[in-house]
């Protein structure tokens, strides 16, 4: 394959159902009303000169190359602001329109630097195009007149470059940073000829530039230019696939020099993303090929022994023999995996099935425990399937946006740019969250309402609101009669119209003032279109699940849910969460979330699997660690997991890895949890890999392999040979062979295919024979359970109390720039930015313990104390602290408990009792930590 | 094993967010939820525990847990 060239229209491509037909140069085109000339042109394969216009972006009408010539009209207006009309004849191309669009780029090039030969975007300049485009042959004005040439550049992106030199000032940047991105980070300074690009009065790293990439997407010179590029040449060949940072699933152009990748460009066909990247996607890449990959599979024979590099051979052979040992030792509930949604759908898929078919147990469990679990059993409990209902498309239909819990301009990224999108045409906000988030004030956009709940409140907030719908005649009682159980209704509305949750009362849990939680409360039910958008701040609770239920209940009883610009929706974390979750990775579940008790289903897989299995459900991750402390679960198979950061009150975690005999790591690098490992297979970049993720939105994107495993070993290659060593065969030649067999044992899967994919781009599921072309919206007609099941959420506040010792509250989360345990964007550039985590505090809290910003604290809870610098911010409420888990050495998990959420275990990282105060030494468990780094990770010199 | 008190504690989680149920309906629910979502070990050592132990709504829905089939 090629280099992708996408088609350009030159403005954005207009949709709607009434049509114009024109002209243009002889030949008649239909398009949608609303289309410009330039766009319609395109449309009938001629391309119009352009510099300023670009189709991600509005016309903007500056560069005067696109002029044309329509009959009946004096001059030659600009095609890019000139909208296509019913009977307009066009002419494009004449004497006339060739010696006006010369003059322009006369005009231009006389400002330009002639260094084509040596420029980084040779090959790829729209200047150089439009230039042999008009035919420029001359610049009767030399090049010895007044110019930029002398413009210093702006390295201090480290990833793109500015060199303002080169700028044309087409103003692509500037609008795809406002209509794009929605940051405005960008301006024009100066006028008139002094006019230039700039990021505000600083340079670019120092500015509020968010480094998302479109402004040089956008840049149709060298001017915004990758210092990938810079530095090795323009691409050659594009190979299309998905990116493996968050749960919006990107499409990018993997752009390569033979198998080196040169950039990676977002995708304008990805359906998830439609062209837009973040910086995580777009530049924080260089992990795949960073020097501490481990190539090479290894084992010991303790923890305390250095690593010993063996053959693919023995490495799996002896995890197979030790798995087989302690099974026969300790009895065959003894071991279990846990998969990651990092990984592929065929590769989690072919965990779960070695767990169910191979160790002939269910202990079998995925990160989604740690994050999106209560998501899972809540959704699935009053709605019938574990999924968000809508595609991200719908946002731009939603006329309130209730966002709780989650932060999407640090979280999920490109989905919030869609959604400040809507945001600044009108729809109205509000934000649910302890912290004053980006997005409860940013250029153009300010909620309505920020209710800055107390964290662990949430259920009481959600109660509180529903008790206005219901007692204040807001509920849509149409839609329930039809659509839901009316029993269930009925005592949930007696339930919620209890004073003691009406929003007077809560308001002691929740400290949201109650007449603006009741106007939130009628704004949302009276919306329109309300859409509730919500991430880890509802999950990660003693409550999550009673509050995801909480949500739903909301969204049925004012009929927000089954139509474009409502329902609710997860904002999930890892790129591939809902996939695994999908893909059978909890212990009670076979893929398409049918529980292994059910007979029928289980007999099933026992028909395609050819092995008995077993009909009760397995250990969930905080079961097993509990299982290995008490002695009774002794190995454990991690596929692309770090447990030993990610989850709750490390020293817990830390203490069960070291009680078990037997743990096999699975990943990039020495990670963490690898110090405790007893054999490590090394694992597979997403670019080294041929698969399917499953985004926030259930659509099924491919990802395709960019280049061979660094190890020579695909995952799914290497799990499949454990299973085969563990007596449990499994013969597969490509992953689209898995596929084919999860669509064989999965009901919402049934219509999917490599070749579908292929054909499609991506697909949403439910994708079957009642769904063939997949399923954006769900629950449109009927609920997935049949009637929509109201659930009582009582409100039992979490046993995590503040007091004299630990009078404050941590809550945890994440930063635009990192990802998760950090293990990929800490091996970035990425840290120019996030190179530490810190504890945000209010500054009453910081007052009154004597601490300033960039002080080292010590921020101490019953479970452990860290030090980490302090920052003093008015984001915080008093009373709330913050922080990050992005760094191994700092241990923010260290900190957090072992509370959880009753329904699935999903860990209360929100809400931990803490003190802070001034210190200036790491502690304890940090400087034991420093000390074991270097000697768990040690690895014996290879044998002569 | 896990602790015993560890299995306690999440069984009167799991009592107190079906509080609202009368007493039949929650016992039920709760042992529903225990045979649906606790693995045959912890299943066991909560079948184990002290009753004086539980809370009164756990105690009230042992008798509907189901006994693990294999030792």
């Amino acid at each position: 394959m090629g280099l992708i060239r996408e088609t350009d229209f030159g403005t954005p491509v207009r949709q709607g159902e009434a049509t114009v037909s024109l002209v243009i140069d002889g030949q008649r085109v239909s398009v949608p009303a609303g289309t410009s000339v330039m766009a319609a042109a395109m449309h009938a394969g001629t391309k119009i000169p352009k510099l300023c216009a670009t189709d991600s972006l509005e016309p903007f009408g500056s560069c005067r190359l696109c002029l044309v010539e329509i009959e009946g009209r004096r001059g030659t207006p600009a095609s890019c602001t000139t909208p296509a009309e019913e009977g307009m004849v066009v002419r494009t191309h004449s004497d006339r329109l060739g010696k006006l669009r010369r003059g322009v780029m006369e005009l231009y090039i006389s400002d330009h630097p002639l260094d084509c030969l040596t420029c980084s975007a040779n090959g790829d300049c729209e200047l150089q195009d439009m230039a042999g485009a008009v035919g420029l042959r001359e610049v009767r004005y030399g090049y010895e007149g007044a110019n930029h040439f002398d413009g210093v550049k702006d390295e201090s992106n480290p990833y793109f470059s500015y060199d303002p030199a080169k700028c044309i000032v087409c103003n692509r940047c500037v609008r795809a940073c406002e209509e794009v991105q929605g940051t405005f980070a960008l301006t024009i300074t100066g006028r008139g000829f002094d006019s230039r690009v700039a990021p505000g009065p600083t340079d670019f790293l120092g500015s509020e530039c968010v480094s998302c990439g479109a402004c040089v997407q956008a840049c149709p010179t060298a001017t915004l230019t990758e210092k990938s590029v810079i530095e090795m040449g323009q691409p050659e060949k594009s190979v299309v696939t998905t990116c493996a940072y968050c749960g919006v699933g990107c499409s990018f152009k993997a752009e390569l020099q033979g198998d080196r990748v040169v950039r990676m460009v977002p995708h304008k066909q990805g359906g998830a993303n439609e062209g837009h990247s973040c910086v995580k996607g777009r530049f924080a890449w260089g992990y795949a090929t960073h020097k501490d990959r481990i190539t090479k599979p290894m084992i010991r024979g303790s923890i305390h022994e250095p690593w010993r590099e063996v053959s693919w051979a023995e490495a799996i052979g002896h995890a197979a023999s030790e798995f087989k040992r302690l099974q026969a030792t300790h009895g065959r509930d003894a071991v279990g995996a846990i998969s990651s949604s990092r990984c592929t759908n065929e590769e989690v898929f072919l965990v779960q099935k070695l767990v169910r078919g191979a160790l002939g147990n269910n202990n079998i469990d995925t990160c989604a425990r740690v994050c999106h679990a209560p998501t899972g059993y809540g959704l699935k409990t009053t709605f019938g399937t574990s999924a968000g209902t809508q595609d991200f498309k719908s946002v731009a239909k939603a006329d309130v946006i209730l966002v709780i819990g989650a932060n999407p301009t640090d979280g999920h990224p490109v989905f919030a740019s869609r959604m400040k999108r809507r945001l600044r045409q009108g729809a109205k906000l509000i934000v649910a969250d302890p912290r004053r988030i980006d997005l409860v004030r940013s250029p153009h956009i300010e909620a309505s309402h920020h209710l800055q709940l107390l964290p662990g409140s949430n259920v009481a907030f959600v109660n509180a609101m529903a008790h206005v719908v219901v007692t204040e005649g807001l509920v849509d009682e149409a839609f329930v009669r039809e659509r839901c159980d009316l029993g269930d209704f009925e005592a949930w509305a007696r339930f919620v119209a209890l004073a003691e949750n009406s929003p007077e009362e809560t308001e002691r849990f929740t400290g949201v003032p109650a007449a603006e939680l009741r106007a939130a409360a009628r704004l949302y039910a009276a919306a329109g279109n309300g859409a509730i958008y919500y991430g880890l701040g509802v999950t990660e609770h003693s409550q999550g699940s009673t509050m995801v239920m909480g949500m739903a209940n909301l969204a049925m009883a004012t009929a927000n849910i089954g139509r474009e610009g409502v329902g609710v929706n997860p904002l999930r974390g890892q790129n591939n969460v809902q996939g695994a979750c999908d893909m059978g990775s909890f212990p009670h579940e076979f893929s398409g979330y049918r529980h292994v008790a059910d007979d029928a289903t289980r007999e099933m897989f026992e028909a395609t699997w050819g092995r008995a299995l077993d009909g009760e459900p397995g250990l969930r991750i905080p079961n097993m660690l509990d299982e290995a402390i008490g002695g009774g679960f002794r190995g454990l198979y991690i596929q692309g997991e770090d447990i030993a950061q990610s989850d709750p009150n490390t020293q817990h975690v830390t203490a069960a890895l070291r009680a078990m005999e037997c743990v096999v790591v699975q990943d990039l690098f020495l990670n963490e949890t690898a110090q405790f490992a007893h054999v490590f297979l090394p694992g597979a970049s997403f670019l080294e890999k041929d698969g399917t993720f499953t985004n926030a939105e259930r659509r099924i994107n491919r990802v395709r392999k960019v280049m061979e495993p660094l190890a020579g070993m695909a995952e799914w290659e290497v799990t499949a040979a454990l299973a085969t060593a563990l007596g449990f065969p499994m013969r597969y030649d490509h992953p689209s062979e898995i596929m084919d067999e999860i669509a064989r044992v999965t009901p919402s899967f049934t219509g999917v295919s490599y070749a579908v994919l292929e054909a499609r781009g991506s697909v949403q599921w439910p994708c079957n024979a009642a769904a063939p072309e997949g399923t954006p919206i769900m629950h449109v007609d009927r609920f997935v359970r049949g009637t929509g099941k109201f659930m009582i959420t009582e409100f039992v506040p979490t046993e995590e109390r503040t007091g004299p010792r630990f009078p404050l509250i941590l809550t945890t989360g994440r930063i635009l720039s990192q990802y998760n345990v950090g293990q990929q964007t800490r091996r970035t550039a990425n840290v120019a930015w996030h190179n530490e985590d810190v504890l945000e505090i209010h500054p009453f809290d910081a007052e009154s313990r004597g601490i300033t910003s960039g002080e080292l604290v010590a921020l101490a809870s019953r479970s452990g104390e860290i030090s980490l610098r302090a920052v003093v911010s008015e984001r915080m409420q008093p009373g709330v602290v913050y922080t990050t888990f992005h760094h191994a050495r700092t241990g923010a998990n260290v900190i957090t408990t072992d509370y959880s959420d009753w329904a699935t275990n999903c860990p209360e990282y929100k809400v931990t009792a803490v003190q802070v105060r001034r210190t200036n030494a790491l502690s304890r468990w940090q400087e034991m930590h420093q000390q074991e780094a270097g000697q768990l990770r040690r690895i014996a010199p290879a044998a002569e | 094993m896990t602790e015993v008190a560890r299995l306690a504690w999440m069984a009167g989680r799991i009592a107190a967010a079906f509080d609202a149920l009368p007493e039949e309906q929650a016992a039920a629910a709760i042992a529903a939820h225990i045979n649906q979502f606790w693995a045959p070990p912890m299943r066991r050592g909560l079948l184990a525990a002290d009753p004086a132990t539980l809370a009164p709504r756990v105690r009230r829905a042992l008798s509907l847990v189901r006994p693990p089939a294999r030792t």
